[in-house]
């Protein structure tokens, strides 16, 4: 947890940013030896280092993982969902193994008992609709109905538990007969307003839910000694403490869906944009709350729908941007970090992210597609930048011309610092080879 | 041929297309020319697609108002006259990956540039490509797939058509991290960036 200043309200922007960074890097971790101590010092100081736009040591590496530890361990991705000693043994070994700059968190495998238990139903895992050895995966639909607009913006948290919820999560569909909380107000009322917690699929749904809370736990208990080993036993950081997303995205990725959003921007093109400012400082909350509990300033933000060739510029300046740019100023406002992936290609929309309201410093930009000498030009001195290296180039490719993909792109974009090397998109299958390649590369050549 | 549904569709007003639709049928006119008129619209959608003066939600919305046209035109239609075409192609996302936007975009623009697709969905296994092929006689494939999990399964799906001695059939990957790296481990014939790359790869292969 971030020990909040008691003059938290006085300070600027660099200063609340200056207090969670320090927070983050003197942790109290009971490190194993004094290496590992060290080494953490070291690895939170050049991500400290490269958000001050300023060169460290040598360029960090943090790559994305996505199934790829459970790959190099030869244990299927479902066996790592349901069985958490696998799991731990998969990443001990990962971490231990590969020692790039950021923490490889097991938490992103997810609990396969409790998804089990909620019954989800809007996503595809190992096992449970797609093959075992692969990652999870959306499925595209209409959560959210076209005429839910009104309900969700009303209400975010009761849509959320009263029709989202029960849609998605067959084990609480129960709940779609629950009234809304903010009824319970003066005595008399408090029995009435409850009525529907005695009906029988409500109280089921509560048991699902009692039950799908004990399997969290175990799963917690499980993996606070597999990200303890990583962290104490070998320093390495972790680099994500929040999470949150664009208001487009929430809707088009499992609310509304692609189609469905796509539609709305011409149906109803203000409630889809009342709707995303309403989410607006729903998606700080989320983000500032994931990185103050989790005493760690970065709040990674995946973006979806606004790559190029998803939607025009005009588009993109109407429907994706403005509500992205309030989630983030609300971020730096509240002194965290906006770590952005930023999937597919972002040529077009570089000269639109580089927006003046948005202070330099404050936010880090890792690219997939996105022509990395143009970000250096519109990037440089403004944001934190970085990613790019082909994730087919992993499995394709070899050992070589990964090192030479890596030194080429360093000479031409990182001289300056304030540069992260990492992988474009989500790497789940590759020959370890090349990923040592890309870490060993960081290490050896990013020497500044 | 009415320019006015025509226009309505290419600029993306529904209420007018499906009002100009109504009354086209109200008035006896030929629903086959109503339908020629949807096409011709999706043709100029297509084309903007192409130049880059239209996208995703255009593509798909203009999508959107063609099949509730349809709705309202096939009753009225006695017969689905089959026009002329101007090759075959199997599309399909490969096994183990359910991803369909992008996949369902690249049939649609082929559909527009005249080709016959067979569209069989998400995580079809490599024998149901060949089935597929063997079954319509179409001369060109199309694998799409999201995650690098899918090079695999590609890859079996090319080796799949060789086994079947089928080495006429001409293949084409795509999907976001595809690229010439993963066109030459899969042994594909081609790989695209997107749909417009699909189109010109289709038409490069047909002699069109």
């Amino acid at each position: 947890m971030f020990p909040t200043p008691e003059n938290w309200n006085t300070l600027s922007l660099k200063e609340k940013q200056a207090s969670r960074l320090k927070a983050w890097a003197e942790a109290p971790v009971p490190f194993a030896t004094p290496e590992a101590a060290q080494g953490y010092k070291q690895r939170t100081q050049m991500l400290i280092d490269v958000v001050h736009l300023s060169k460290p040591v040598r360029v960090p590496v943090i790559p994305w993982w996505g199934v790829f530890p459970m790959h190099y361990a030869g244990v299927t991705v479902e066996e790592a969902m349901y069985d958490y000693e696998k799991l731990g043994n998969v990443f001990r070994k990962f971490n231990a193994d590969f020692l790039p700059d950021g923490l490889v968190s097991c938490g992103l495998v997810g609990p396969g008992k409790v998804f089990d238990i909620l019954g989800v139903k809007n996503y595809r895992w190992p096992g449970r609709g797609v093959p075992a050895d692969t990652s999870y995966q959306c499925v595209e639909g209409e959560f959210m109905a076209a005429e839910d607009y009104d309900a969700l913006m009303r209400d975010p948290s009761g849509y959320f538990q009263r029709t989202y919820l029960p849609r998605v999560l067959g084990g609480l569909e129960g709940w779609n007969m629950l009234g809304p909380w903010t009824d319970v107000v003066e005595l008399p009322f408090v029995g009435l307003a409850l009525i529907p917690t005695g009906l029988p699929p409500v109280q089921q749904a509560f048991k699902t839910l009692l039950e799908a809370g004990q399997a969290i736990f175990e799963w917690l208990n499980a993996m606070g000694p597999i990200e303890g080993a990583s962290v104490a036993g070998l320093g390495l950081p972790s680099t994500i403490g929040g999470f949150t997303k664009a208001p487009f995205d929430i809707l088009g990725d499992t609310l509304r869906g692609t189609r469905g959003i796509m539609h709305d921007m011409y149906r109803q093109p203000n409630k889809l944009l009342a709707a995303m400012e309403r989410l607006v400082p729903v998606a700080i909350d989320q983000g500032v709350r994931g990185a103050t509990g989790g005493n760690n300033p970065f709040v990674f933000i995946p973006l979806h729908k606004g790559a190029d060739g998803f939607m025009s510029d005009k588009d993109f300046k109407k429907f994706y941007w403005p509500t992205l740019k309030a989630v983030l100023l609300g971020l730096i406002e509240a002194g965290t970090v906006p770590y952005l992936f930023v999937e597919g290609g972002y040529n077009q929309r570089l000269d639109v992210i580089t927006d003046p309201d948005i202070p330099a410093g404050h936010t880090v930009w890792m690219f997939d597609k996105t022509d990395m000498q143009e970000v250096k030009k519109k990037l440089g001195g403004w944001a934190t930048f970085g990613g790019n290296v082909p994730v087919s180039l992993f499995k394709t490719g070899t050992a070589q011309e990964v090192t030479d993909y890596v030194k080429k792109l360093i000479d031409e974009v990182a001289g300056d610092g304030g540069f992260i090397l990492a992988n474009g998109a989500v790497l789940d299958d590759a020959i370890a080879e090349n990923v040592h390649a890309m870490i060993d590369t960081a290490k050896q050549y990013g020497v500044y | 041929m009415s320019q006015g549904l025509i226009d309505a569709i290419t600029e993306m007003n529904e209420e007018a297309a499906l009002k100009i639709t109504r009354q086209l049928l109200d008035s006896g006119s030929d629903p086959l020319g109503i339908l020629d008129d949807c096409r011709q619209a999706m043709e100029i959608v297509g084309k903007r697609f192409e130049s880059g003066e239209c996208f995703i939600p255009e593509l798909i919305y203009a999508g959107e108002i063609l099949s509730q046209i349809s709705v309202l035109v096939k009753p009225h239609v006695k017969q689905e006259e089959g026009g002329k075409k101007a090759g075959k192609v199997v599309i399909g996302t490969v096994q183990g990956d359910i991803h369909d936007i992008a996949k369902d975009i690249v049939a649609f623009m082929l559909d527009v540039n005249g080709f016959e697709v067979i569209n069989l969905g998400v995580d079809v296994p490599p024998a149901k490509f060949v089935e597929a092929v063997t079954r319509t006689g179409a001369k060109i494939v199309g694998l799409s797939g999201f995650l690098t999990l899918a090079f695999d399964p590609m890859k079996q799906t090319v080796a799949a058509f060789k086994a079947a001695g089928m080495d006429d059939v001409k293949i084409m990957i795509g999907g976001g991290p595809v690229d010439e790296n993963v066109r030459q481990y899969t042994g594909a014939d081609a790989w695209g960036q997107d749909a417009m790359a699909a189109v010109a790869l289709a038409k490069q292969w047909t002699g069109g």
